[in-house]
């Protein structure tokens, strides 16, 4: 392994995605994320790239829009009323196939909200917050190394698939530091793209990109071939984390910054004699509902915890489908949840089920 | 001498050519319909035509080809 | 003989979808005949906007993209900044370009973006049949100003090429119009210019052309092309508004 040090998350994220080859990012000022864009300014200049600050977000989306239609890696970043103003750019984007990689550093919301962590927008991010039928990887890291990772991941992910793939943190993740490990060499796949629109140069027929069918025949075909994509994305490319799951009775299903509470959570619980395990979904989507199905014979119940009302709280419930109780514990606006009431509430649910 | 063609099924009968041709040469041929459903434009007497291409220039579908 | 006038090669067979006298179909032929005379179709990538025009990659042969309503020049700008050596233009309507996208449009112009927009103002919008544009004139009739347009009530129509000539991104921006003979042939210098201007990369280009809709007016092509001469003109006067000196 490569070079350490010590990064704040959203630099880290900036770093990946100049390691990863992407040398376009276009962005707009919003806290807790716009260290990504500061750092972008830095460095792109330096390395052949472009740095673009946009008159606004819905801007910022459609330069990422035109950028990766000629195939060019390309990234935006912007935190939760910001990535609400792209959600049209994002329909588009999934609707004319076009990869691209967007973070979202998730604050309290909603409405101007505040500034402070959330995970309030899970189900914009992986049910779809623009029109239409559409999926898009959510990829979701839990540590300023994997801020990296997953944002270098996120670049093959979005080339493999044409899909528009979502680093999605939140304001401690992005704003804390930690050590990163950089590899010498980034695992970099760059397919090469015959359906960019480069210029045909006379020597081949027309590139269109669109998302527009006029015929519901053409639109609905069109769809059909990318729930095809999804489904085949949904086999191969789910990942989550599974931590003391071999005998626990209880199960927390936690990811990013709370999955890493939960985890001291699990220490402490075991000194009282309280078995728990975590699952910690990496994807939000496609959604880990194998992890589930794993710990179905060991698990009394599931405790749900969240820095929002309980929205993965719903997938966790579809997965675990009826089989058994679904718990939930959560806080909101840019309160992060407590291990003492995380602790509390497995206790009572040990009361109740024995 | 100049000479003006017709692509019959691409004219949508708006008549902006004959209201330019300064020989007033270009007229709707009323006998026929296009597969568009209109009476497309046409010349009779070509041998007045003067080749000036006002009528090409002012077509907006690209329906008028003009030698000289 | 030698064949004088012929469609351009740019532009596809496809027969066009416009209405009988609509000049989106000169407005087309004239990009293309710059692209041909140009030679730059093999580097050139549309930008489609949201409108009538809609599908004009099913008529420029040229590589195409399809923007979202008001957001080509942000689209132009991301390819352009992406592929600084390929000429990328945008073909918007007023409703594209002057009502939902003018903040793109604004600042493209202001960044100076090194792209060609041709914006084809007709004082309506079309596609969806006939409400008012952002450049709808005083007292003119449409299916949203019933009684004409007020001001007290809808407000002014917007000089997009003074709006913009005030910014210094602008190299080259013109107001043609597409109304007679004379006129195309003056529209179809002014487009080729703003091409020329993107080439030698002086920075944004932009043509207005004033368009007619003889549907949406309740004229027939004749008389809007009039309309175009008698009353557009007088509001939407014909002229460079930067660049004027500008050689290319």
């Amino acid at each position: 392994m490569g070079q350490k040090l010590l990064m704040k998350g959203n630099e880290a994220i900036a770093e990946a995605a100049i390691r990863a080859g992407c040398l376009h990012y276009f962005g707009y000022p919003i806290t807790p994320q716009t260290e990504i864009a500061h750092y972008m300014a830095k460095k792109l200049p330096k390395v052949g790239g472009v740095f673009l600050q946009a008159e606004s977000e819905v801007a910022a989306i459609n330069m990422v829009y035109g950028a990766g239609s000629t195939g060019t890696r390309v990234m935006t970043s912007s935190s939760s009323p910001g990535i609400s103003l792209k959600q049209e750019g994002l329909s588009y984007l999934a609707g004319s196939e076009v990869p691209a990689v967007v973070v979202n550093i998730v604050r309290g919301g909603p409405g101007l909200g505040g500034i402070q962590p959330a995970q309030s927008d899970y189900f914009q991010a992986t049910k779809g917050g623009g029109h239409g039928d559409y999926k898009q990887i959510v990829l979701a890291p839990s540590s300023v190394q994997e801020l990296y990772e997953l944002t270098v991941e996120a670049f093959n992910l979005a080339d493999r698939y044409r899909i528009v793939v979502m680093v999605m943190g939140d304001g401690i993740l992005g704003q804390m530091m930690e050590v990163v490990e950089f590899r010498d060499k980034e695992p970099i796949e760059r397919p090469d793209a015959p359906w960019a629109t480069t210029g045909h140069g006379c020597e081949r027929s027309q590139n269109v990109i669109t998302s527009i069918h006029l015929s519901p025949a053409v639109l609905e075909k069109m769809n059909l071939s990318r729930l095809e994509k999804y489904k085949q994305i949904e086999e191969k490319e789910c990942r989550y984390e599974l931590f003391n799951d071999e005998d626990a009775e209880f199960f927390i299903v936690a990811y990013g910054t709370v999955a890493r509470i939960a985890k001291s959570v699990i220490e402490t619980a075991r000194q009282e004699g309280l078995n728990v395990g975590l699952i910690r979904p990496v994807t939000l989507w496609p959604f880990p509902r194998k992890a589930i199905d794993k710990v179905m014979g060991t698990a009394k119940a599931f405790l749900t915890v969240e820095m929002s009302a309980g929205q993965m709280l719903e997938d966790v419930m579809l997965s675990v489908c009826g089989r058994k109780p679904v718990y939930f514990h959560g806080r909101m606006g840019g309160m992060v949840p407590a291990k003492e009431d995380i602790l509390q509430k497995l206790r009572e649910m040990k009361e109740q089920l024995g | 001498m100049a000479k003006v063609s017709f692509i019959q099924e691409k004219c949508k009968g708006c008549k902006l050519c004959v209201s330019v041709c300064p020989k007033h040469i270009i007229k709707m041929n009323d006998q026929s319909l296009n597969e568009k459903g209109y009476h497309p434009a046409e010349i009779t007497d070509m041998d007045k035509c003067i080749g000036c291409a006002f009528c090409a220039t002012v077509c907006p579908d690209c329906v008028i080809i003009v030698e000289k | 003989m030698a064949i004088i006038f012929q469609k351009p090669k740019a532009l596809k067979d496809t027969s066009m979808h416009y209405c009988p006298g609509c000049t989106h179909g000169i407005a087309h032929r004239l990009v293309a005949e710059a692209l041909d005379e140009l030679e730059i179709e093999g580097r050139t990538i549309g930008i489609a906007s949201v409108g009538c025009s809609y599908n004009s990659y099913d008529y420029f042969g040229c590589d195409m993209i399809q923007a979202p309503h008001g957001r080509a020049p942000a689209v132009a700008t991301g390819v352009k900044r992406s592929k600084p050596d390929s000429i990328v233009f945008t073909y918007q309507g007023d409703g594209d370009l002057a009502a939902i996208g003018t903040g793109e449009i604004v600042h493209a112009a202001a960044r100076g973006e090194k792209i060609t927009v041709i914006f084809i103002n007709n004082t309506i919008y079309g596609m969806t049949s006939g409400q008012m544009a952002p450049t709808t004139l005083l007292n003119q009739y449409s299916t949203t100003t019933p009684y004409g347009r007020i001001a007290d009530l809808h407000g002014y129509p917007i000089k997009v090429c003074e709006l913009l000539a005030t910014l210094d991104g602008p190299a080259y921006i013109e107001r043609a119009s597409l109304a007679d003979v004379k006129q195309i042939k003056n529209a179809k210098k002014a487009v080729k210019k703003a091409f020329q201007v993107q080439m030698a990369g002086l920075g944004f280009s932009m043509v207005e052309l004033l368009s007619t809709c003889p549907t949406n007016w309740g004229l027939n092509p004749l008389e809007s092309m009039n309309r175009v001469k008698d009353e557009l003109v007088l509001h939407y006067p014909l002229g460079v508004f930067k660049g004027e000196s500008l050689e290319v």
